[in-house]
């Protein structure tokens, strides 16, 4: 049987998936032991052990200084960025992308902004951000938002573009305006493509929000992981690094969910 | 009977190419007008020229004796091939929605008794389409031709003056086709409608129409092609009054 054709049972792949993922963390356990056999005040290579050790701390126990349960609040502030960002940029993609999409002298207005603005590193504008608009909170958000958002435009006023001509003809002979064009036919249609490059925007919104949080911050998941590489704690920085995974992967299932549940229409034949 | 459009002298150009010239016609009411004719003679343009989506170049169009605007309007009524209906509707919204756009102009939408009776309007054109049992479906459930039925329900449902109908059962089966060929005739006899239908298919043309349009261009120069364009070659009356002809076996395309 060819290899396109086989085609996998759930069970199978859930094996399957796993497989490649335990044969990393035992690699990863073998070289750490070996490590620590040969020298075990190793930081280098922590064992799960040691892992646990200082995470509990972190996890449970107030720090000394703050008073705060320090896991989680650099969870909680790094979440609240991020979700401050993505919320941003996707309210700002909706609503750009609708009028770039369907307004064709919106798009030959402001379609070359974007695309300019879309083109240049986000990085590179930090310094300017950070300028701006100081060290705090504000600028962090902004960088997430100038990162994500005019790929998210663009992506949103490229698949409203490409919506049939003919859906835009027939809805006019139906009495649409140009609003109604909008809200009835481009804005339900753009929904589930919005929840896509959300979800795209994820991975990228993530690196700004480290990148932010490692340059100018006292708090968050990317500031503390930066923080304790000063002192090689290797054992703080993968957890926290899986932990990040987590939330990522748990994000992106939420909103594969979410489009399934509120736009069944555009998810084949299971209504 | 009185003209209802009128085509004075259209020519439609795009640079140098003329795509249609010296294009003069008038369309009666309660006509069904098959046009056909070779590929690239222009009945695409013939068609968004009366739709509105496209102005002549030159040559004035009149619905009604009054000129029309070069934008589609709900007077005219359109049922293209394909991607006539709204994936993210169900068949019942699909055919509200021309009844809610031009009453709530803000909203796109209807609420309390002015949505019932739109909902109620809108399933008794369901109903005499064939699709009284599939209000709640969505387009990607139905197969083509019941897909096409929406989209006759949808247009049907703003009593347009004049229905367009643009190749609307190419792709279907031939089984279906007649089926639909049945439903077109008897809509068209129930409501008055004045249909104008481009198609490929010569047989479809004749046994539904009451008038056969067909377009070519007068002359052809090997040198400049381009340089002449499609106009009413034949012009022929049926008397098709009475419906279209049973036999169904079969069909003749030009391409």
């Amino acid at each position: 049987m060819r290899w396109v054709n086989r085609h996998m049972r759930r069970g199978d792949r859930l094996l399957l998936g796993s497989l490649p993922i335990l044969l990393l963390v035992v690699i990863y356990l073998i070289m750490a032991a070996s490590r620590h056999a040969a020298n075990p005040a190793d930081k280098i290579l922590p064992l799960p052990g040691r892992m646990a050790e200082s995470m509990y701390a972190l996890i449970f126990l107030p720090d000394k200084l703050s008073g705060q349960l320090v896991f989680w609040a650099d969870t909680l502030a790094s979440l609240e960025r991020l979700g401050m960002g993505l919320g941003i940029a996707t309210l700002m993609a909706l609503v750009v992308g609708l009028a770039l999409g369907v307004l064709p002298p919106v798009r030959a207005t402001f379609g070359p902004l974007v695309t300019g603005i879309a083109v240049i590193p986000p990085i590179a504008l930090l310094p300017i951000l950070f300028i701006a608009l100081g060290l705090g909170e504000t600028a962090k958000v902004a960088l997430i938002v100038v990162g994500i958002a005019p790929v998210m435009i663009r992506d949103i006023a490229a698949h409203v573009t490409a919506l049939p001509r003919e859906q835009i003809i027939k809805a006019q002979t139906l009495g649409a305006s140009s609003w109604q064009v909008m809200i009835r036919v481009a804005l339900p249609q753009a929904m589930p493509r919005l929840i896509q490059a959300m979800r795209l925007a994820l991975g990228p919104a993530w690196v700004f929000l480290i990148s932010a949080e490692a340059i100018a911050s006292d708090v968050g998941l990317g500031y503390r992981i930066f923080l304790v590489r000063r002192y090689l704690s290797m054992d703080i920085i993968l957890p926290y690094v899986a932990w990040i995974a987590l939330l990522a992967i748990l994000m992106d299932l939420t909103l594969t969910h979410l489009s399934k549940r509120l736009f069944p229409w555009a998810h084949g034949e299971s209504h | 009977m009185s003209a209802l459009l009128s085509l004075r002298d259209v020519w439609i150009e795009y640079g140098d190419r003329i795509v249609i010239e010296r294009l003069s016609l008038d369309i009666e009411a309660q006509s069904f007008v098959s046009v056909v004719g070779p590929s690239g003679a222009g009945k695409s343009s013939f068609l968004r020229l009366i739709l509105g989506q496209e102005a002549p170049t030159r040559g004035d169009i009149l619905l009604d004796g009054e000129p029309l605007t070069p934008e589609c309007g709900p007077d005219r009524g359109v049922v293209f091939q394909r991607y006539s209906v709204f994936p993210h509707l169900s068949v019942l919204r699909n055919t509200m929605l021309g009844l809610e756009c031009p009453q709530a102009p803000l909203m796109g939408r209807l609420f309390g008794a002015a949505r019932r009776a739109a909902r109620d309007e809108a399933a008794a054109m369901l109903e005499a389409v064939g699709l009284g049992h599939s209000l709640d479906l969505y387009p990607a459930q139905m197969s083509g031709g019941m897909q096409q039925r929406l989209a006759i329900a949808q247009a049907l449902v703003m009593r347009p003056r004049i229905l367009l109908l643009d190749e609307p059962f190419g792709a279907l089966d031939p089984g279906i086709r007649a089926d639909m060929h049945a439903l077109i005739t008897r809509l068209w006899r129930d409501y008055s409608l004045t249909i104008v239908m481009v198609t490929h298919d010569i047989r479809e043309a004749f046994s539904l129409g009451t008038r056969v349009l067909t377009l070519d261009k007068r002359r052809h120069d090997p040198h400049a092609p381009h340089r002449f364009g499609a106009t009413v070659v034949y012009d022929l009356p049926l008397n098709n009054r009475s419906g279209p002809a049973a036999s169904e076996d079969g069909s003749i395309t030009i391409d």
